[in-house]
């Protein structure tokens, strides 16, 4: 079996593996990179717990083929903590139990990143139709909604500080 | 004497008594009594089943005494998610 | 000895128990670090597929493996015939063991037919399909009411008639439950409502495909690293089935992504472990959503008729079921849990529910959340309504007049004890929700639901290192934030802080047996042995204080986390925190422990009343959620938190069940909607909020007064909601999923 050599950036790092030509990003992260945030719940696209982004762009990584990372960025859940700090995300999914068992909370993270990137002040409405391709079965998507919600707000909270600095060193 | 109440899938392993009368005073002298004189109880007990004592379901612990005027219900042992 | 610590409810004040405490695997869960069952890895391991069956019966006439045993990179091909009969006359188990490999018939789409174990996915593809499997199509039967009837395909034929052991049939139990004189009571009767219902089948859904990774070395000992809700359990059966030494098979639970019922039985566990033993090299098989569908155990299909009485002031006289559960190809206890569940939540002078287990061809059977019940409630809560109105009453006053309390004997036969059906009826009449003003093609609808709560038998093992903090591990699987609420008992017992505990779910070598997480289990009886083995530990605690004190154990007391001399001679000592204790414990006698072993009985039983408000779209039948309030008793809550999210869960399964999903077989018996394109669970945008009110009705039998939340809150969607359709389109809905199609029939069909 011939495989394609593939260089592409996971997380921020540079990256380099060889995987068959068929063979899904999905499958590249979790087997060949040891990456296994990202979950298997249906490999066909409808569930939504291997949510990762290419290129800020929020994708199904078992939709898209390991060779198709080449040359670009590659953003997956073990991306979102940084500098041993949790993003507003994580620390709001936990503090508003908006997870049960789990399994589908990276999926959900780096969707709901995806989405507060795009629009920061989302309603719950935009939220809810933001997620819709995210499945998850304990929660009843309550408790998810208002972590995503909540942490919004944090991250505005944070962008006005950072701005105020900015202004006071100018 | 306690007075047994057999449910319902249980019946046809007591020869369709819908009650029986036990002198016992734990589940586990309930089971043994069961055996005794039903030996198809075994294979029922060994399926699995569960003893009511005054309201109060016990599926293992046959240790469990019986007061003498409590309400007593045999059942299959049950299951959930 | 577990008996030496008090099991009763005494009512008491807590500091740690009832907040919303951090969960201890929260950081691993978020950031990607929690393994599941398809996250371990083993060197040299294999990837594991199995064959199924592409028809819904039939006879296997041969297979024939011999192309796939010499395709390199295949290093185990495997058959029935190289799983032996073992079972020694258990049926239960043999059951199990056809149902991991057909053995001569394939007895539904999907069942397991032979297995591969290669060296990579790609060549184990290929061995599959050279895998030659020679069929007889057999007729087959999928409908519930269909199997019934004596002209159908018999599914196992070793059971017979009870009446005529010489007959073959499909029903494989008939459970009555009841009391009182029926005929009398509907004879008392001012008005009878009489009605039938049918529910698809659902599956768990949970997003988790069922994966494991086993390895058996060449002196038959193993392990087998799985998403189980029991590991104990799956021990136990593997061993049996594959004739391996309980001590010798290592099994360990991963992290689980869902169960619901679901992964407390074995589907390809004995498959994997098998090829390993044959190959001698790690094993790692992960199921494909395709494969969850067709192969796993979703809950049964139903039809059912039911029958109510009762006098023009409100009161029933009489009422009876009548409940058809198919179990699949194999018999389970499904109907019976129907006819016990089906009239629970009401005080009855005369009832009778029968509930009968029927075979077909289809996947066998599983626990789903409170299993059997959310369909019994669905007829029995619609006739609830129905008669509601023929009395002139409204739903909630109706029920309140009939509901079962404190003394009132429960139609599956015991008398109840403090009990909260009432209290959550009165809620939910006191509810805002129920005054709110509902606009055009809007509709609300009520029901209740009732589950019994198991406990079982547990284990769990409590150390205390030198600094203070403490191990605690536990037996029971955590599902859905368990660990938090172990830590919390914990710490609450032994007065430090939650922060201080680390809760770890032992593997089965570390622990003695504990039952698997099933029926709202886990937090009620590793709750009730964490308590005990705290009160265990604090035994030593004290004797390690009485020993440096040089003072008698009977005089020292233990208060706040700290031990106390009491007496003459302790009046002048300060007390010994626990860290001091702890600090000092390799010199007072070594490490500090405590331990418990405990078969939990007594949980109690647990209710909850539901108020749904829905649109319906008359043009296209679609239905949409509008408000959803879920009041239920839990017993304590330990931490609220997860218990509203227990219960908001399993609103919004039933929510799904009730509107959506549904097994589609075709005329060929196979199953046409096997992903969750077609099979669609609710998503984030088909919900509201799901607002909850947590009823604390303490269970007399547990030291907190636990009673078992997680699985209550899915009875009452499909009475609700179909109860909510039927008054927004005028039209009384008695079939589930109540989808876009099926509404706009009745809609028409009315007209």
């Amino acid at each position: 079996m011939s495989g394609v050599h593939v260089s592409t950036t996971v997380n921020g790092d540079a990256v380099e593996f060889v995987c068959p030509a068929g063979e899904t990003l999905l499958d590249v992260l979790r087997d060949r990179l040891g990456l296994t945030g990202a979950k298997e719940g249906c490999g066909t696209g409808d569930c939504g717990a291997c949510s990762v982004t290419i290129d800020g762009q929020l994708v199904c990584s078992c939709l898209v083929l390991g060779a198709e990372a080449q040359g670009r960025e590659i953003g997956t859940v073990e991306g979102l903590a940084r500098d041993g700090e949790l993003h507003p995300l994580q620390e709001q999914f936990i503090s508003h139990a908006a997870l049960q068992c789990g399994i589908c909370t990276p999926g959900f993270l780096v969707a709901s990143k995806a989405l507060l990137d795009n629009n920061p002040n989302p309603s719950e409405e935009e939220i809810r139709y933001a997620l819709a391709g995210n499945l998850c079965r304990c929660t009843g998507y309550d408790k998810i909604v208002r972590a995503v919600g909540a942490a919004a707000k944090d991250l505005a909270r944070e962008a006005k500080k950072t701005k105020a600095k900015t202004k006071k060193r100018k | 004497m306690l007075e047994v109440q057999v449910s319902g899938t249980l019946r046809d392993a007591v020869g369709g008594a819908a009650s029986i009368q036990v002198e016992a005073a734990t589940i586990r002298e309930l089971m043994n009594i069961l055996v005794d004189r039903y030996p198809a109880m075994q294979y029922r007990i060994d399926e699995g089943v569960a003893v009511s004592i005054n309201g109060n379901i016990f599926r293992d612990k046959w240790s469990e005494p019986i007061p003498a005027d409590a309400e007593v219900f045999l059942m299959p042992r049950l299951a959930g998610g | 000895m577990a008996e030496a610590f008090d099991t009763s409810y005494t009512d008491q004040e807590f500091t740690v128990i009832g907040n919303r405490t951090l969960r201890p695997d929260g950081v691993d869960k978020v950031t990607g670090r929690a393994r599941y069952g398809a996250d371990a890895t083993a060197p040299g391991q294999l990837v594991g597929l199995i064959l199924r069956s592409p028809h819904a019966h039939a006879k296997i006439k041969k297979i024939d493996t011999s192309k796939a045993e010499k395709l390199p990179g295949v290093k185990a091909v495997l058959t029935s015939a190289d799983l032996p009969d073992l079972t020694n006359g258990n049926r239960g188990n043999y059951d199990i063991l056809e149902n991991c490999m057909a053995r001569d018939r394939a007895l539904y789409d999907g069942h397991a037919v032979a297995a591969v174990a290669a060296t990579d996915m790609e060549t184990a593809k290929q061995a599959l399909k050279l895998i030659k499997v020679s069929y007889k199509k057999l007729p087959h039967v999928t409908d519930v009411d269909a199997a019934m009837q004596d002209s159908a395909p018999i599914v196992q034929p070793h059971i017979k008639k009870a009446d005529d052991q010489t007959q073959s049939t499909n029903i494989a139990n008939v459970s009555t439950f009841g009391h009182g004189d029926v005929e009398a009571g509907f004879a008392a009767a001012d008005y009878i409502v009489e009605e039938s219902f049918k529910t698809e089948q659902t599956h768990q859904g949970y997003i988790e495909p069922h994966a494991c990774l086993a390895s058996v070395g060449p002196d038959g000992q193993g392990e087998l690293w799985v998403t189980t809700q029991g590991h104990f359990t799956f021990r136990s059966v593997c061993s049996d089935l594959l004739g391996m030494d309980i001590a010798k098979l290592k099994v360990t639970s991963s992290e689980i992504g869902g169960g619901f019922g679901g992964k407390t039985h074995v589907w390809i566990e004995p498959v994997a472990l098998a090829l390993s033993r044959k190959c001698n090299r790690p094993v790692k098989m992960t199921m494909t959503r395709d494969e969850v569908f067709r192969a796993t155990g979703p809950t049964a299909s139903t039809s059912m008729d039911i029958k109510v009485g009762a006098t023009k002031d409100g009161r029933i006289t009489a009422a009876t079921a009548h409940i058809r559960y198919q179990d699949g190809a194999f018999p389970g206890i499904w109907g019976m849990l129907g006819a016990m569940t089906a009239f629970a939540c009401y005080d009855l002078e005369n009832c009778q529910s029968v509930g009968y287990d029927v075979l077909v061809n289809r996947p066998k059977v599983a626990a789903y959340r409170a299993p059997s019940a959310p369909m019994a409630a669905f007829g029995v809560e619609s006739c609830m309504d129905l008669m509601a109105e023929k009395v002139g009453m409204s739903p909630v006053d109706f029920r309140l007049k009939n509901a079962a309390q404190e003394g009132t004997r429960a139609s599956y036969g015991p008398t109840y004890g403090p009990i909260g059906i009432g209290a959550t009826l009165r809620a939910v009449k006191n509810h805002p929700h129920m005054r709110a003003r509902l606009g055009k093609n809007q509709g609300r609808g009520m029901a209740c639901g009732f589950w019994f709560n198991f406990g079982g038998q547990t284990c769990v093992d409590m150390n205390i290192g030198t600094d203070g903090t403490v191990n605690l591990t536990v037996g029971t699987v955590d599902v859905g934030g368990a660990r938090a609420s172990m830590g919390m008992i914990a710490a609450e017992e032994l007065g430090i802080p939650y922060e201080d505990v680390k809760v770890t779910v032992g593997d089965t070598t570390s622990l003695g047996h504990n039952d698997t997480t099933e029926g709202s289990r886990g937090t009620f009886s590793s709750g009730m042995a964490t308590i005990f083995a705290a009160r265990n530990a604090v035994e030593e605690l004290k004797a390690r204080a009485a020993q440096t004190w040089d003072i008698d154990i009977g005089d020292v007391a233990w208060e706040d986390g700290q031990a106390i001399a009491k007496g003459v001679k302790g009046s002048n000592l300060p007390p010994l925190s626990l860290k001091e204790l702890a600090k000092a414990s390799p010199r007072t006698g070594g490490p500090i422990a405590g331990h418990n072993e405990v078969v939990a009985d007594g949980a109690g039983v647990s209710f909850a009343s539901h108020i749904c408000d829905v649109e319906v779209d008359p043009e296209t039948g679609a239905t949409k959620i509008l408000r959803y309030t879920v009041v239920q008793d839990a017993g304590k809550a330990i931490h609220p938190d997860y218990v509203e999210g227990q219960m908001q869960g399993a609103a919004a399964q039933g929510i799904g069940w009730a509107l959506n999903e549904e097994y589609i077989y075709g005329d060929d018996g196979t199953l046409q909607n096997a992903g969750f394109l077609d099979y669609r669970i609710p998503v984030c945008s088909d919900l509201p909020m799901i607002d909850t009110k947590i009823l604390e009705i303490p269970n007399p039998n547990h030291p907190y007064g636990i009673r078992g939340v997680g699985e209550t809150s899915i009875v009452p969607p499909l009475a609700a909601i179909a109860s909510a359709v039927s008054n927004a389109v005028g039209v009384r809905m008695t079939h589930t999923p109540m989808s876009p199609p099926r509404i706009l029939k009745a809609i028409n069909e009315a007209k």
